[in-house]
């Protein structure tokens, strides 16, 4: 297939790539950019390890188009980071045992980041909701929950804190 | 300060946590190196059938393939158990399941290679198969292997005791068929693997071979690479990389591993593969369905007299860990109960069906869904409180159980006691609203294996320290971390010895030019075995440093304690400051005295005469000068007393140490649908003593999620040898929302052998959850199910036999030859339209009439 020219934006910095038409998302920014943070996990979007915020929409980069994403602010696990030190909800699944064997988390930040954007204050049940999108095959998903909760008291925190 | 330590025992993140959390870790396919090329692998669409030919020339022509490997590229045959060398690379002359290996095209992009797999010509002749394995049992000819008569894999038959006599004895006899369903890791990271041979600079050919693989096992690895390639294994390093979880998938060679080095070989070019979620599932390696015939004995106080199981597993077409699995199952009726009188008889069987390996709680947890079932349907007939039959039946260690197991540490009173006081077991057990309910149950699991895999008196674990004048140390481990947290475990035990802050210690792991040989993570050993030689190289550092500490201080090197940074003298307060250091890691201070300043700090020293203390890097720098160099070794190989007994099989089953769960679930299940739902599992598990308590949590969770995930939805569903639901979606890996609370209770029964007294946490809470499970079902609404998972249609079933009504045919009057749902036929990703041999019956089957397709 012919390649043609796009530009992503991905992590606030912009790309101009030579994709062909059908390549996908993920494999745009594993292979192209070299972003192997967001992972494959299955072929079929039922594991949610690839999620990447598309204009701060949790989205599959597994099936997603790369040449839609024309236009759209891609943000991926290493954009997450804030100025070189972990954000809240990283330092929190570190602490509070989130991540194990580490494949999935990426995908989950992704998720909890898009979560917390919309509802920063989310019940038990409201992250029960939002993390079903994705697998874990480690955890039992109890430490994530105690490391969501720690990471929104700590945004809290933070916020009373700067005013 | 909890029992005296600094460092163990306190809630530490993962050592790598950040790289996880962050996307920076690499795993496997997440690697390239220059020239790399993409090895693409054709699978058998039969489930027995011999080659008669291979023919790759179109697929060689095509625009972008570099080579096709078929199985005479590498006609060595391996397999993980010395006495199983029955698998190779890509099949020679036979393949013997749907998804075996027959050719690996290597093309410069997946597209290309995915291009070429439909242009090899293979001519098969097509083989009676066989998918059950009692079926496959009384085969009389077509056999899988043709050194394996009757398709069985192993058989073991023992003895222990004298049942015949244990069963008079008893007042109360249970005896039922449990069958527990095929289940598989499914771990998160697809299996991968990337081969690269360097040019040897003297002979200007192929030279050394370097592979990065997502492996549990890298020592392994490399020695059934250097069997297949004809390779001496120096000549082979294997890198594992982060790996993205194993749970037993991982742990043995997999044919991909080798595959992608003779692809390498063959292309002249780094190759590398990975699998789809789907090939994922076809190389499985899980734990096989189980057929479990059990009878138990009782008194009426209790007390067990006699237990007599026959096992017969359903283990694939290939051997595998099978031996051993079959082997588990029975050596691990020991060791949980004093049980008197033991009669085992297993059968390993083969069938046209990849190949069942080790799956966390390898060999126990089927035999424990039965056992533990039949213990609470005895419990009832003798009317006593399931815990408390239990309770009746402790073991009093120290001992050495009828089959040859030696218990040391022996925590499940306490986790029995505990899980019941927690979960309200006394107020609430029985008195539930209808459809809810509680069960209990225990298990237990090996510290890793007494003897390994390969007989030999080797140590199973050997780990290096190397410390020098920055006071950095530098742990090398073989220890294979797969997300359990054993590099981190690493760095706790050697800054515990050597009383230094947590982020001085780098761990160097798993890599086989670097670190020196740990046999792998599985059997839950690493802790036990890598914990135990980590300990003893950081104690002979240690000693190095006191020695020469001592020297400066004018002291006997045992007055000295290592603490915080600070080596001082026994009974001083002074620290760096003299209020006694605290501070975390390293400062700078620190370092510039150790390194730039050192002649003139010496001086000072020797101005100021001898100290009660010194900073770590004094007590380093001191160490080198006076030795000439930092190093420490230590190594581990379980004591003689703990290898077990002298019969045949005795081999397996025999650990240094066992860890015991006991756990409550409560559940509850909608009598119109036999839909069942667990609310919580209070869970204990005797870890000996847990060294990073969010780790041992961690995985007691994790433990308890997968048997539930097991008991109630998880199952590889096959028809005719094709898996039905190679998806994870399909095969129902339990989400956050099916998911339930998990309350993780810690008992620390301190072993006397473990490190720090640890044990294993990994894998022995698993198989408790399945049959507590069961007897919180039997406690909702009084079924007893006999066979997992507990499927709403296997529940409903239950319930309308014991009403006596029929049981509803979900499939009555459902046309076989008009599938409705996805994948109903097998209609996998990988095969396309060029599927296996079809059914008799299906749609796709009808242009061309029916062919040998099996044992129909």
């Amino acid at each position: 297939m012919k390649k043609e020219l796009v530009e992503l934006k991905v992590n606030g910095r912009d790309h101009e790539l030579a994709i062909e038409p059908s390549a996908l998302l993920l494999d745009v920014l594993r292979q192209d950019l070299q972003l192997t943070g967001s992972k494959r996990g299955c072929d079929d979007s039922s594991c949610g390890a690839c999620t990447v915020l598309i204009d701060g929409v949790a989205m599959l980069s597994c099936t997603l188009l790369a040449a839609s994403c024309e236009g759209q602010e891609i943000t991926t696990i290493e954009g997450v980071s804030e100025h070189g030190s972990l954000a809240a909800i990283q330092k929190a699944y570190g602490d509070w045992g989130g991540a194990q064997c580490g494949y999935c988390t990426p995908g989950f930040v992704m998720t909890v980041k898009s979560l917390l954007a919309e509802n920063p204050d989310p019940t038990e049940e409201d992250v029960r909701q939002a993390l079903s999108s994705n697998l874990c095959r480690c955890t039992g998903y109890n430490q994530m929950y105690e490391a969501i909760r720690a990471a929104v008291a700590a945004e809290r925190e933070g916020i009373a804190a700067a005013k | 300060m909890n029992n005296g330590f600094s460092i163990i025992g306190k809630r530490t993140a993962l050592v790598d946590a950040a790289e996880k959390t962050t996307g920076a870790g690499k795993y496997t396919d997440d690697l390239s190196v220059s020239g790399m090329l993409t090895g693409k692998i054709l699978h058998s669409p039969y489930p027995h059938a011999r080659i008669r030919s291979i023919d790759t020339s179109r697929a060689e022509q095509l625009d972008g393939v570099v080579t096709v490997a078929i199985g005479k590229d590498a006609p060595n045959p391996f397999g993980i158990l010395p006495v199983g060398h029955d698998e190779h690379a890509l099949a020679v002359d036979k393949v013997r399941y749907v998804g075996d290996n027959v050719a690996c095209v290597v093309a410069v992009s997946e597209a290309i290679a995915e291009k070429a797999l439909e242009l090899i010509d293979v001519d098969y002749e097509v083989l009676p198969a066989y998918f059950d394995p009692e079926e496959s049992m009384k085969a009389q000819a077509d056999f899988i292997h043709e050194n394996k008569p009757g398709n069985i894999e192993k058989d073991y038959h023992h003895v222990f005791g004298d049942p015949g006599k244990g069963f008079s004895d008893a007042n109360q006899i249970a005896e039922a068929r449990f069958i527990a369903g095929e289940v598989t890791h499914a771990a998160m990271e697809p299996h991968s693997t990337l081969a690269s041979f360097e040019l040897d600079p003297h002979t200007g050919k192929m030279g050394r071979l370097t592979v990065w693989s997502s492996t549990q096992v890298p020592y392994y690895l490399q020695h059934k690479l250097s069997l297949v390639l004809e390779m001496p294994m120096q000549q082979i390093r294997v890198i594992k990389p982060l790996v993205g979880g194993g749970f037993g998938g991982k742990s043995e060679v997999i044919p991909l591993e080798i595959i992608a080095a003779v692809a390498a070989r063959k292309a002249r070019a780094p190759v590398k593969i990975t699998y789809t979620r789907e090939e994922v599932f076809w190389a499985h390696r899980g734990r096989p369905r189980t057929i479990v015939d059990l009878k138990t004995g009782v008194k009426n106080d209790g007390r067990i007299t006699a237990v007599k199981a026959r096992v017969v597993q359903d283990g694939g077409g290939y051997c595998s860990y099978g031996v051993v699995t079959i082997l588990y199952s029975g050596a691990l009726l020991g060791a949980l109960y004093d049980i008197p009188n033991i009669q085992y008889d297993g059968y390993r069987v083969l069938t046209n069906k990849p190949a069942c390996g080790a799956m966390r709680g390898h060999g126990t947890v089927n035999v424990r869904f039965a056992f533990e079932s039949q213990l609470d349907e005895l419990a009832a007939k003798i009317a006593m409180d399931p815990a408390e039959v239990r309770r009746r039946n402790l073991l009093m260690p120290p001992c050495i159980t009828v089959n040859g197991l030696r218990v040391q540490s022996y925590g499940l009173p306490e986790c029995i006691e505990k899980t019941v006081e927690r979960s309200g077991w006394k107020q609430r057990k029985g008195k539930l609203p209808r459809g809810r309910g509680l069960g209990i149950a225990c298990s237990h699991y090996v510290s890793g294996a007494a003897n390994s895999i390969i007989r030999s008196d080797m140590p199973h674990s050997t780990v290096n320290i190397k410390i020098d004048r920055d006071g950095g140390v530098v742990v090398y481990t073989g220890a294979s971390e797969i997300g359990q947290g054993s590099d981190t475990m690493v760095a706790q035990i050697a800054a515990e010895v050597l009383g230094c802050s947590l982020g001085r210690v780098r761990v160097i792991a798993a890599d086989t030019d670097l670190t020196p040989i740990d046999l792998g993570s599985y059997s839950s050993r690493v802790t036990f075995m890598n914990g135990n030689a980590t300990l003893r190289a950081a104690d002979e550092v240690k000693k190095l440093i006191a020695a020469a500490a001592a020297k400066k201080m004018n002291c006997a090197p045992e007055e000295l304690i290592f603490r915080h940074d600070v080596v001082k003298k026994r009974d001083t307060q002074a620290g760096r400051d003299g209020t006694g250091a605290t501070q975390e890691g390293p400062s700078v201070s620190g370092r510039v005295e150790g390194q730039i300043l050192r002649g003139s700090l010496q001086q000072k020293r020797k101005e100021e005469g001898p100290k009660d203390w010194m900073s770590f890097e004094e007590a380093v720098v001191a160490a080198i000068d006076f030795h000439g160099a930092l190093t420490g070794t230590g190594s581990y190989a379980p004591p003689p007393e703990a290898r077990g007994g002298k019969h045949k099989g005795g081999g397996v089953g025999p650990s240094p140490a066992y860890s015991y769960s006991a756990q409550v679930a409560e559940v509850s299940v909608d009598e119109e649908t036999g839909e069942v739902t667990v609310h919580k599992v209070w869970a204990a598990h005797d870890c000996g003593r847990a060294l990073n308590p969010v780790s041992v949590e961690g995985q007691i969770i994790g433990s308890v999620w997968m048997g539930m995930g097991q008991a109630l939805a998880e199952e590889m569903v096959w028809k005719d040898g094709m898996l039905m639901n190679p998806g994870l979606l399909e095969y129902r890996s339990p989400s956050s929302i099916e998911s339930p609370e998990v309350e993780p209770i810690i008992v620390e029964s301190v072993d006397p052998e473990g490190p720090f007294g640890a044990k294993e946490c990994s894998e022995g809470s698993l198989a408790a959850t399945i049959p507590a499970i069961a007897n919180a079902i039997y406690d909702a609404v009084g079924v007893r199910l006999h066979e997992s998972p507990f499927t709403p249609e296997r529940v409903l079933a239950a319930l309308r036999a014991k009403k006596k009504e029929k049981a509803l045919n979900l499939t009555e009057g459902v046309d076989p030859t008009d599938p409705v749902r996805f994948r109903e036929h097998g209609g996998s990703l990988c095969f396309k339209s060029r599927g296996p041999q079809r059914h008799a019956l299906d749609p796709a089957h009808r242009q061309a009439p029916a062919s040998a397709g099996g044992a129909d």
